[in-house]
């Protein structure tokens, strides 16, 4: 289907539905429709077309009800890739229109207090019983628990084995009983994250996502989608991070001094090839699948972030902080707070969905072929590793 | 407009990549590089068979009509090989004087290679201080004065100078090629005394040299590259503490850094020669001239002692590197553009 095939299908979808209608009638007939994401099979909300395409839909849709790319994030961002390549016909069926629509709130339980940039050593436990698998174990970080209604969950099923073969991915009811999310306090003040307990938590066999012991294979989806949704985002020049940080430069003519100066103009520069260097990534991207690349715009977009934020409270000489209160948030707020929330939470990004030392380490292994560290833990079976 | 390569640019790539593998690879760059530094064989048959020499040329001149995103990826291929001949200087700088001027006689001997033009300004010059370097005056049909660090003057058979917004083509003139930091791209003295000087049109001097410092990018990207891959193979294969001395973490994550700079100066030179304005420029120099000299750098250091030695070719790059960082604007002369061409203010 080209260009102008697609355009008529979208102005065929709007003559058929009003978008000042119900706004969840509307998103449900667009899932239907095929132009919820485009690159997605049919019959699964898109048309299975190339990526690029869907640039086409979001101008014909604009202004019409959308979804909320934040709350439904880790959804869209992480839950459906996965869904896609490793569900069967009926997960996919289930799962994905509630999931693009928004009715149904999704989370991630990967790590946990154990197991960080070590995901592979997490320690909770799937035993089965019947047709069920019985959940127990403690995950953290988990953003948005407190609203999901399903999470992708990964758990060990055989300690038995070398750390990477022992593990199973699941969808997680989190309205099952046994789910205890407790929020977490950060830095900042808020609570953006949550302490998930699993405790005796059944799950239906039908809730796995992949083989039994493939769970590894099954997160590696995930992650590498992680890394693109949250470094590869797009924008105009001059926007994102560094848009804020020019906003109060030029509000504040007085404050500015030399030495300032050089750096912004340095990390503006380094802003700039940076949404160069993704908005080549995304055009690749627009023909294939997301490879370990995408863990480059995330390492730089984490560096920058931090720099930004710690130049800003610099030049504003403001010693003040917005609000402490401990508080549950919904999204990162990045520009809607001050600039002591911005550079406090900007810490996290280097942190979060991989650190930039991890992230280095896939770079030089996966992007530049260099070999890995020598090992200890890879031909032990889990049970026996120290911990 | 694509930051991806068109599958036109890839066989250009391929064909240029495939003649310098062939006929001089950094060891025989090396090897000239004392006593003359270009390879006038080689050039004739890029200029010639490929058709490098005429690719901006416009076709009613003989040339091939092609846009500077071709040749862009010439210069990656020519910075990755540090390739000994004359393109960056006759087939880019000159010859996109030579197009503002609407030289077309001049054009047609520099589009087939039977000539090779150099373009007398200070390769130390840059679009925000052209004249830097020149004292030239235009009088009774000859021009006086001195032009310093001019690159590509000692191969060239044809001497352009602007002069106050004209063009002349300039006989008589006596270059005195300098001992250059650049071993590959050495720069010359230009001196005019009474030199007869023929008028050939009009000349945008800082449009030309910004034309070229968006190019410049491409190069030095292609240096990089080189840099980076050559770095990658020695520590995957060298041993030390019984592991090849890529296993290290420490090495390991400073060529990530050093890949993702790379990386970024790819997009920075493809965005320069596609966007093609003036803050395009400035971002890809401010950029790009720093991550060749890091690239070079960081390749002396991971390759120990043998990066120090003169039979590794690995400072004919670094050479190149730190030289190419100065020409047509230093990373802080363009930074010092952007804060207005990005509005970017300094104090009050």
């Amino acid at each position: 289907m080209d260009e102008a095939r697609l355009k008529e299908r979208v102005a065929a979808f709007l003559s058929e539905n009003d978008p000042a209608g119900d706004r969840l009638e509307f998103l449900r007939a667009r899932f239907d429709a095929g132009l919820a994401w485009v690159w997605f099979p049919e019959g699964l909300g898109g048309l299975g077309l190339s990526r690029d395409m869907q640039a086409v839909v979001e101008r014909e849709l604009a202004g019409t009800p959308q979804i909320d790319g934040g709350v439904q994030g880790i959804g869209l961002g992480m839950a459906a890739p996965t869904i896609l390549a490793f569900g069967t016909e009926e997960q996919q069926r289930r799962f994905l229109r509630p999931l693009w629509t928004g009715e149904e709130i999704w989370c991630q339980l990967f790590s946990e207090p154990g197991a960080g940039s070590d995901l592979a050593t997490l320690a909770t436990r799937a035993v089965r019983d019947g047709d069920e698998w019985v959940v127990d174990g403690q995950k953290v970080w988990t953003s948005g628990a407190h609203h999901a209604r399903w999470a992708i969950l990964v758990t060990r099923t055989d300690p038995g084995v070398p750390k990477h073969r022992g593990l199973t991915y699941f969808v997680c009811d989190m309205q099952a009983p046994g789910v205890d999310v407790r929020p977490l306090r950060q830095i900042t003040g808020e609570a953006e994250f949550n302490e998930v307990f699993l405790t005796g938590v059944r799950l239906a066999d039908d809730l796995r996502l992949g083989a039994v012991g493939d769970g590894w294979r099954v997160a590696q989806t995930t992650l590498m989608n992680e890394r693109v949704a949250i470094g590869g985002g797009g924008g105009a020049r001059g926007g994102g991070m560094v848009g804020g940080v020019l906003r109060s430069w030029r509000e504040h003519p007085e404050l500015r001094t030399h030495d300032l100066h050089q750096r912004l103009l340095s990390l503006w520069v380094e802003a700039e090839v940076t949404r160069l260097s993704g908005a080549r990534l995304r055009e690749q991207l627009a023909a294939g699948q997301p490879g370990p690349e995408g863990s480059g715009m995330k390492l730089s977009f984490a560096k920058l972030n931090q720099a930004l934020t710690g130049l800003e409270m610099e030049f504003l000489r403001d010693l003040g902080y917005d609000d402490y209160a401990f508080r549950r948030s919904e999204t990162v707020d990045f520009y809607g707070r001050g600039p002591g929330y911005r550079y406090l939470r900007a810490k996290g990004n280097s942190i979060e969905g991989g650190t930039s030392e991890i992230l280095r380490n896939i770079i030089s292994e996966r992007v530049l072929g260099l070999p890995s560290e020598p090992r200890i833990d890879k031909d032990v079976p889990w049970k026996d590793l120290p911990r | 407009m694509s930051l991806l390569y068109s599958e036109v640019e890839e066989e250009l790539r391929a064909a240029v990549r495939d003649l310098l593998a062939d006929r001089c690879p950094p060891s025989a760059v090396l090897k000239r590089a004392e006593s003359r530094p270009y390879d006038p064989d080689l050039w004739k048959t890029l200029a010639g068979e490929i058709g490098v020499a005429g690719l901006i040329v416009p076709e009613e001149y003989g040339g091939a009509g092609a846009s500077a995103s071709e040749a862009a990826v010439v210069l990656e291929e020519l910075g990755r090989g540090i390739a000994p001949v004359p393109f960056f200087t006759s087939s880019v700088l000159a010859t996109r004087a030579l197009v503002q001027a609407g030289a077309g006689e001049l054009l047609e001997r520099l589009a087939d290679g039977r000539s090779t033009a150099a373009l007398a300004v200070s390769f130390a010059a840059s679009p925000y201080r052209p004249d830097r370097g020149a004292s030239v005056r235009h009088s009774g049909g000859t021009l006086s004065g001195t032009v310093t660090g001019v690159a590509g003057a000692d191969v060239a058979d044809v001497l352009l100078v602007p002069v106050e917004g004209d063009l002349y083509h300039v006989e008589g003139a006596e270059v005195r090629a300098e001992t250059s930091f650049d071993l590959t791209r050495p720069v010359s003295t230009v001196t005019f005394d009474g030199a007869g000087a023929t008028r050939v049109g009009d000349v945008d001097l800082v449009a030309v040299l910004r034309f070229g410092a968006g190019l410049l990018a491409s190069e030095q990207y292609g240096v990089a590259q080189w840099c980076l891959d050559t770095t990658l193979a020695y520590v995957k294969e060298r041993h030390q503490f019984a592991r090849p001395v890529g296993s290290f973490q420490s090495i390991k994550h400073r060529l990530a850094d050093l890949w993702l700079d790379v990386v970024r100066a790819r997009a920075a030179a493809r965005n320069a020669v596609t966007e093609d304005t003036p803050v395009a420029a400035a971002v890809a120099q401010a950029w790009n001239a720093g991550v060749a000299v890091r690239a070079a750098e960081e390749a002396l250091q991971l390759h120990g002692g043998i990066g120090m030695t003169w039979e590794h070719p690995l400072h004919l790059y670094l050479k190149r590197a730190k030289s190419a960082e100065v020409a047509l604007g230093t990373p802080g002369d363009h930074r010092e553009a952007l804060a207005s061409l990005a509005g970017v203010p300094g104090p009050e």
